[in-house]
Parts: C-alpha cells; sequence; structure tokens
C-alpha cells in the first residue's frame, strides 16, 4: 500500500470556507508553491520516461538509480513473470470488465488465491483489486457498530479509512506500545468485539512491531489479531510470511493482510485467513463485491511472481546484505537513520527539516539517485524522512554508488 | 468523581500540554484555542485515559471540541 507523503495517513477533516469547494485546500497549495517558487525540482511530479529494470530508469531524462520503490525482490521485469502475463493477456484478454461476484472471477483469480494459501499456508485467500482495498474491505466489514477495533496511531491510511468506513468504536494507541495497547483492551466494556489491526513493517521508518509480545496480548483479551505485512512478503520470515512468521505468531493471528504491488511485482492486495466463515467475506465486504476484478494479465503475474517467491531464500538473502551495508554505510558518513539497526528494507535518513529535506532530495535526484521524499503530516513525529527502499536485485557495487551519491548530496546541502 | 472534581484533575493533565499558557475556560477549544495537533490530542487522551481508567473512542473525541465538552464526557464516562 502506497503513500501519501504529503498528507497524514488519519484522515483529517478540514472544514468549508465558503462557496468555492476547493477554498479548503489553500493552505496546501500556497505550502507547494513555496517550495516550488525557489526553482525546487517538484518531489511529487517525477515522471519515469523509461524503465530500464528493477533498479534503473529515465527519471526526468536522467539515467538515476531507483532507491524508492517497493520492487523489494526484483519481480517486475522477471521472464517468467513477464511471460505468464502476455500469455493470459492474449488468451483472456485485457480486463474482466466486472466484479469478483458476478463476472469478473477467472480461472487465474483462483489460481492467485490456491497460490496465497500454498505460500501462507492458509485455508483461506480472497483478492482485491489493490492493497487499500483489501484493509479497507476487512476491517470496515467485519468489525461493526458496539465492536471496538484497538490500533496503533501510525497505521497506513488504508487502516484509517477502514476504520472511518465502518461503523466500530476507533481506539488508538502509542506506536508500537504494549503497555499502552493492553491498557485499552482491558477497559473496552465486556462482551463487546474486538479487532487488533497491526503491521508487521512500518513504512515510514521501516521499524518492526513487537509482534510476539503484542499477539499474545491481544489474545489474552479476546481480542481477533489483524497484521498488514505489505512491506515483509517474500523475505521477512523463514518463508517469506511476514513479521509474523519471523515472531512465531502466524497461527495466533486471525488475518494477514497483503499487497501484490511490493514484493509480488503488479498491484492487488488480499486478505488470507483460517477463519471457518471467511468466504461469506465475498458477500459481504462491499469493497470486494463493488468493483472491477483484477485484469488476467495481472493475476497471471502475481500468481508466477508469489509461486517464485517460495524459492527466494538466495535473493532474500541479497536483499538483507544490500539494507544492512546501506544502513552502516549512511550510519558512517554521519546520517541520522529511523532505526538503530535496520529491521526491513527500508532505511528512513531523517532530514533536519523540510528545505534541508527538499534540498537534499534534489541533489540526489540530480546526482542519479531516487528516494522518497516523505514529510509532515505524513510522517511520525512531524520528521521529514528521505526514504529508501532496497531491491534484492541492487548489487553490491550499486550500494556502494549509492552512498557515494548520499556522501556528495549530503556535503553539498550541508547535512553532514 | 463529580463534575468539579473531574475539572480539577483534567485541568491539572492539560497543564503541560498548554504551552502558550492559554487561559482555559469551558468555552476553550482544543484545535484553535490551544493549538493541539493530532499527536498532541494523542498524548493528552491517554493522559486522561489512564487517570480515569476509561477509553475515549476517536468517535467520541470527534464530537468533542472545547473544553466543557471534554469535562461532559469525560464525567459521564468514569460514572458508567
Amino acid at each position: 500500500m502506497s503513500e501519501g507523503i504529503i498528507q497524514s495517513d488519519q484522515p483529517q477533516d478540514i472544514e468549508g470556507e465558503g462557496k468555492d469547494l476547493f477554498s479548503k485546500f489553500d493552505d496546501i497549495i500556497a505550502l507547494r508553491e513555496g517550495l516550488l517558487s525557489s526553482g525546487q525540482e517538484d518531489p511529487f511530479n517525477l515522471v519515469m520516461e523509461k524503465v530500464l529494470s528493477p533498479t534503473r530508469a529515465i527519471c526526468n531524462g536522467r539515467d538515476t538509480i531507483l532507491l524508492g520503490t517497493y520492487n523489494y525482490m526484483g519481480m517486475t521485469f522477471d521472464p517468467d513473470v513477464v511471460e505468464a502475463g502476455r500469455q493470459a493477456l492474449s488468451d483472456f484478454g485485457a480486463g474482466t470488465t466486472g466484479s469478483r461476484v458476478l463476472n469478473g472471477t477467472y480461472q487465474g483469480h483462483k489460481e492467485v488465491e490456491q497460490a496465497l494459501m500454498d505460500f501462507y499456508a492458509m485455508d483461506h485467500a480472497m483478492v482485491f483489486s489493490t492493497g487499500y482495498q483489501a484493509n479497507l474491505g476487512i476491517i470496515s466489514t467485519i468489525a461493526g457498530k458496539g465492536d471496538y477495533i484497538v490500533l496503533d496511531i501510525d497505521s497506513h491510511a488504508s487502516i484509517w479509512d477502514g476504520c472511518a468506513l465502518g461503523n466500530a468504536e476507533v481506539v488508538p494507541f502509542k506506536h508500537n506500545d504494549i503497555e499502552a495497547m493492553e491498557k485499552r483492551l482491558k477497559r473496552i466494556p465486556e462482551g463487546a468485539g474486538k479487532l487488533v489491526v497491526l503491521e508487521g513493517v512500518y513504512s515510514m521508518l521501516g521499524d518492526i512491531a513487537p509482534l510476539k509480545e503484542m499477539v499474545s496480548v491481544a489474545k489474552k483479551y479476546g481480542a481477533m489479531v489483524l497484521v498488514d505485512e505489505a512491506h515483509s512478503m517474500g523475505f521477512i520470515g523463514e518463508n517469506g510470511r511476514g513479521v509474523v512468521e519471523q515472531a512465531g505468531v502466524i497461527d495466533d493471528v486471525d488475518f494477514i493482510i497483503g499487497t501484490f504491488s511490493k514484493s509480488v511485482g503488479t498491484v492487488g492486495g488480499f486478505c488470507v485467513s483460517n477463519h471457518p466463515k471467511f468466504e461469506i467475506m465475498r458477500l459481504v465486504c462491499r469493497p470486494y463485491v463493488f468493483t472491477a476484478s483484477l485484469p488476467p494479465s495481472v493475476v497471471a503475474t502475481a500468481c508466477t511472481s508469489i509461486r517464485k517467491l517460495m524459492q527466494g531464500s538466495n535473493k532474500r538473502a541479497h536483499l538483507w546484505e544490500n539494507s544492512k551495508m546501506l544502513h552502516k554505510g549512511l550510519k558512517e558518513l554521519g546520517f541520522q537513520l529511523g532505526t538503530e539497526e535496520p529491521q526491513s528494507a527500508i532505511i528512513a535518513v531523517i532530514m533536519p527539516d523540510l528545505e534541508k529535506g527538499a534540498a537534499m532530495w534534489e541533489a540526489l535526484i540530480k546526482g542519479g539517485l531516487y528516494v522518497n521524499l516523505a514529510r509532515p503530516p505524513a510522517t511520525p513525529a512531524n520528521m521529514t524522512l528521505l526514504r529508501c527502499s532496497l531491491c534484492a536485485e541492487h548489487s553490491e557495487e550499486e550500494v556502494g554508488e549509492i552512498l557515494s551519491i548520499f556522501e556528495t548530496a549530503g556535503k553539498d546541502v550541508g547535512i553532514i | 468523581m463529580d463534575r468539579s472534581d473531574v475539572d480539577t484533575k483534567i485541568r491539572e493533565l492539560a497543564e503541560p500540554f498548554n504551552k502558550k499558557g492559554v487561559t482555559i475556560t469551558e468555552d476553550t477549544t482544543f484545535a484553535n484555542d490551544l493549538e493541539f495537533d493530532s499527536l498532541t490530542v494523542m498524548d493528552f487522551v491517554a493522559e486522561i485515559e489512564d487517570e480515569f481508567d476509561i477509553i475515549i473512542s476517536m468517535n467520541q473525541q470527534a464530537e468533542i471540541e472545547n473544553y466543557g465538552q471534554l469535562v461532559d464526557a469525560v464525567t459521564k464516562l468514569q460514572a458508567d
């Protein structure tokens, strides 16, 4: 699931200010114009004219190393994956033109769901058109009026929007704070339904959740647990099933939400579960029912990619080497990082302020390196971040090159 | 605890968050007068929840704009 970058994940109420319904956006328009009037290259309007590989593209006319995609396992150009898509496009056409519950379930949709059940070793898998819709749909549908959703305050927008779409009582707790979570669970009135929503990897800082403790606390209070593993699929845990697997709690988790738009390398979202009544979701979950299903080529590429990720242990090991090398290198150069140790394939570099962050982003892009600029209010504690996400296809030499671009840019901008 | 006790306690808890030393009345709003951002709101609400051993869900928070409404809501919640 992707990032809003310049808006917060938690939806904000913006009050109307009169006749022009757009006047409520004046502040953000002014902020953007202020940033760009200095001649700054627009960090939120980058165009990739050509994509050369999972790690290289021509961006705004320059040959650029990509360090701000979620292509963790580099599957986008895998020859088997591309061929599967090409074949499905020829055999089944460009799109399904219908809902999964009507005319939109093809053989390929069943096959990708089977691939997910095999990947996670779970009884049920349900594929949505995007990861955003998977969270939106499952959360809003299973937690109803009178139920309680207890969630981390740094949750992704799709989780917040799932809460907003439903009718449950929403109770946030401080990021990764086990005690704060327990206190809230303890206070929920007896007999009320409870859903705890957590993420394996939090995508802004790239830190992971203490799932072993959190899942056990949630179970102690009789809550169902949903974990979003969007940023861990394919490379965290022995079989790449995510932080839930690494923490040894996958069997205690009721729902895992994931996406095809990161390690899998295409687009789509899913939920896997062992709940015996799970299949009813297909009829009652509105973001699943009231939208067209994924195109045949997309489910075919996803299916092939997921099956290849099951054999991806070498790539997984290389991705971890990359993450460790970049983390260590940036730390040695004197940059301030989001985590003390590398915990995922995301390394967040903390910038002193938005101006320096934007200047640094521009220096990097001109030096041939693309990273994500993330700024308040999208970020925790109002930080400005340069988020780097690594790919298993980055070579050791490329990571070295990345570090030298960072060094030059950091000195030019005066951050290190 | 009656309303005035709740009021006294919440005033105490609000003090460290009231960085500009705004005089708090029943009509003081959190967003405009006290300029609380979403992180401050979370920390402030957590302090109140812990003090009174209650939950103020986001749904309930959405109905609370000013100080008086907060004291009313907490008085009612802790009595339940």
